[in-house]
């Protein structure tokens, strides 16, 4: 117990907090050594450093231990925990809340940590690229045989026929909208532009969403010409820029973790935003009156893959998990529980057995056409589709985003 | 026998002892804490590939010209500078009447609670304090609620650089009120005594005599909630909203998120300049003497 504080006592005291404030600082500076060879400048031309690597020939004894990269809600307990027991793999999980953030764990400590990310098609040529992911023999993998031919070998993480890894599951980007106040679901993404709703639209803390201000113009603009959200010539992507700058103070904070989207959507800090399935279906697993639509502009969307880490210390429980994770009652559990669609087609009947229509709910069997409507995420890079230089490259958008939009 | 000469060996030698007692520590200090921030200084002079972020060991000082010839990022270094003087001002204001009470007015059982009272806070995790901060503040949370109920309206702090300063200013105050106490406490009484006994009263006392006095004490714990301050990232994280973009931000998405490494560097400089010089000031003033 405490007696008199004497002098002595509160100078050991100050000495004592400086040095708590000396760790504090401390530990908001995690160092981060970043080493590797530089590579040219743009993807045009480039190899994948890695591209020679050879590729696992038989799937050997499990190390025990398993590090994903992963969306949050990925790595539900309902099917990690069977694979942990089927192959005594223990499966450690770090969340990231963007495709930068993947990109950059993948490099953290020089790649040695982690064996894979389910990272998305925006992330994945930065990965490959950066040399940070592995080749994979797609033989190994019987499930993969039953994915739909889009998803087989796409070109974001298939390059000149060699996989750095295996799809996952895709779906859109949707409207998010609190029923209390929308009781018919919005025709229009105007909505998250529509000063109406000041203070209560939230959007990702991500450069990305560039490109659905892109897809809503390229709509709502037809001057501007855009046919891809992803390749912007200067003009069409600073129009864009203005539309987003133009929607800050709707905003009253861009969410940089679903988690606190679904924080915002339940304290009515936010009725309407855009969102990823994951917080709809937690949010109506908690009763919460939340919609979910995809406006007639069309969305964006995302296209997962695991992919295998350059440096992967656990390559046998990895490909253990590719292959556990494409399987179609796997694929089922994750997409009815994350609101996706799989990339695995016989999925479709377990989907229906888990919870009766999801299969159609989500998608599963739906024609190319709806597959078409959903513009996946890709890296933005300078040289567009026609061959022409003129595109913003990512690096543009992110500082567009940093410097003119928040 | 052979510890016994070894002990002789170094009672003759006094400069081996030392050397042997100081080489740990001081290795500790120069390879893990000094090596680790000239990295970092010489990491903010290269570049990174834009496409693949990976590091291109360029020479250049593209990133502190993109930091300073941006409006954004100038605008983001003010920002961070006046809410850590802000926080620092009334912190200081609040802490001083606070130590006051407990160095010269409080008997012993009470200034025991007021210690206790000050440092229990400071053992709870960084992360409830703020979170509970988040509830406080929400959209009808505690706040909106109970001014509600008085009849002050919703002032909806959440998500502002408002709720930003508040927390601040409540997480480092201990910070700044058990250096003050020190300084305060260390007044010796005849000097007050002196003050009244030619007149004067205990505003004046307090002006003249006791704040002067207790000067060094504040800006030492100055440095403290200004250095906090300036580094925070997590606090505007969690309740700041569109404009809650401060230095430790940035440093922490390009370092976390965007993987620039040399651009993180490089604005990272910038807080350890301020604080150089802000060090420099403090020692002017005597705030190193305080403690």
């Amino acid at each position: 117990m405490m007696t008199t504080p004497t002098r002595s006592f509160a100078r050991r005291m100050t000495i004592a907090l400086g040095l708590a404030a000396a760790s504090i600082i401390a530990a908001g500076c995690g160092s981060s050594g970043s080493s590797s060879q530089p590579t040219g400048a743009s993807a045009a031309g480039q190899t994948v450093p890695t591209a020679n690597l050879p590729v696992l020939q038989k799937i050997g004894k499990g190390e025990g231990q398993l590090n994903l990269i992963a969306w949050e809600g990925y790595l539900g307990p309902i099917w990690v925990k069977p694979f942990e027991q089927q192959t005594g793999c223990q499966v450690n999980a770090k969340y990231a809340g963007s495709s930068d953030e993947m990109v950059s764990l993948m490099k953290n400590g020089g790649g040695g940590q982690y064996d894979m990310v389910s990272s998305s098609g925006d992330a994945d040529l930065r990965i490959l690229y950066g040399g940070d992911a592995r080749p994979v023999n797609i033989n190994l993998i019987p499930s993969w045989k039953d994915f739909f031919p889009a998803f087989q070998s796409p070109p974001f993480n298939t390059i000149n026929g060699v996989h750095y890894g295996v799809s996952l599951q895709w779906g859109p980007n949707v409207l998010m909208y609190n029923k209390k106040d929308f009781p018919a679901p919005p025709a229009s993404w105007n909505v998250i532009y529509n000063p109406k709703y000041k203070g209560q639209v939230t959007v990702p803390d991500n450069p990305i969403q560039i490109a659905d201000a892109a897809l809503y113009l390229e709509t709502h603009n037809a001057a501007l010409k855009i046919t891809d959200p992803y390749e912007l010539t200067q003009p069409q992507f600073q129009a864009a820029v203005s539309l987003l700058a133009g929607q800050r103070p709707l905003i009253e904070k861009y969410w940089a973790l679903a988690s606190q989207e679904i924080f915002d959507f339940k304290n009515g800090n936010a009725v309407v935003g855009a969102g990823w399935p994951y917080q709809v279906s937690t949010l109506k697993a908690s009763h919460f009156p939340i919609g979910d639509a995809i406006p007639s502009e069309g969305a964006t969307g995302w296209a997962d893959t695991w992919m295998l880490a350059a440096k992967a210390p656990h390559p046998n429980c990895a490909y253990m998990w590719m292959r556990y994770i494409s399987t179609p009652k796997v694929q089922a559990e994750q997409a009815v529980n994350y609101g996706e669609t799989p990339d695995n087609k016989l999925a479709c009947g377990y989907m229906n057995q888990l919870q009766a229509g999801s299969c159609a709910e989500y998608h599963a069997n739906a024609p190319l056409s709806y597959f078409n409507s959903v513009k996946l995420w890709k890296t933005p890079i300078a040289t567009c589709d026609n061959g022409k230089p003129d595109c913003v490259p990512y690096a543009g958008w992110v500082s567009a985003w940093n410097t003119q939009v928040k | 026998m052979a510890w016994a000469r070894v002990s002789a060996a170094l009672w003759r030698r006094p400069w081996a002892r030392a050397t042997i007692l100081l080489t740990p520590p001081l290795a500790w200090f120069v390879l893990l804490y000094l090596a680790a921030l000239v990295v970092l200084l010489i990491t903010a002079f290269w570049q990174i590939n834009p496409f693949t972020t990976n590091i291109e060991r360029v020479w250049s000082l593209n990133n502190l010209t993109t930091i300073f010839s941006s409006s954004a990022y100038r605008g983001i270094i003010l920002r961070t500078v006046g809410m850590a003087a802000a926080v620092t001002l009334v912190d200081a204001i609040v802490a001083f009447p606070f130590a006051y009470y407990m160095a010269r007015v409080a008997s012993s059982r009470t200034r025991t609670m007021l210690f206790v009272a000050i440092l229990l806070p400071l053992w709870a995790s960084y992360l409830a304090k703020v979170y509970s901060w988040l509830l406080i503040f929400t959209h009808n949370g505690f706040l909106d609620w109970g001014l509600g109920r008085i009849g002050l309206g919703q002032p909806r702090l959440i998500y502002t650089n408002w709720a930003v300063f508040v927390v601040f200013c409540y997480l480092w105050l201990p910070f700044m009120i058990i250096p003050v106490y020190a300084a305060l406490e260390r007044i010796p009484a005849s000097q007050i005594e002196a003050s009244q006994d030619l007149g004067a009263r205990t505003w004046r006392t307090t002006r003249l005599v006791m704040l002067p006095l207790a000067l060094p004490g504040i800006v030492a714990g100055s440095i403290f909630t200004f250095s906090l301050t300036l580094g925070d990232y997590i606090t505007p994280l969690l309740v700041g909203g569109t404009s809650a973009n401060f230095m430790g931000n940035i440093i922490y998405t390009n370092i976390g998120i965007a993987n620039n490494v040399p651009f993180a560097a490089a604005m990272a400089l910038i807080p350890i300049a301020i604080m150089a010089v802000y060090l420099l000031g403090a020692r002017a003033l005597g705030a190193f003497e305080a403690v």
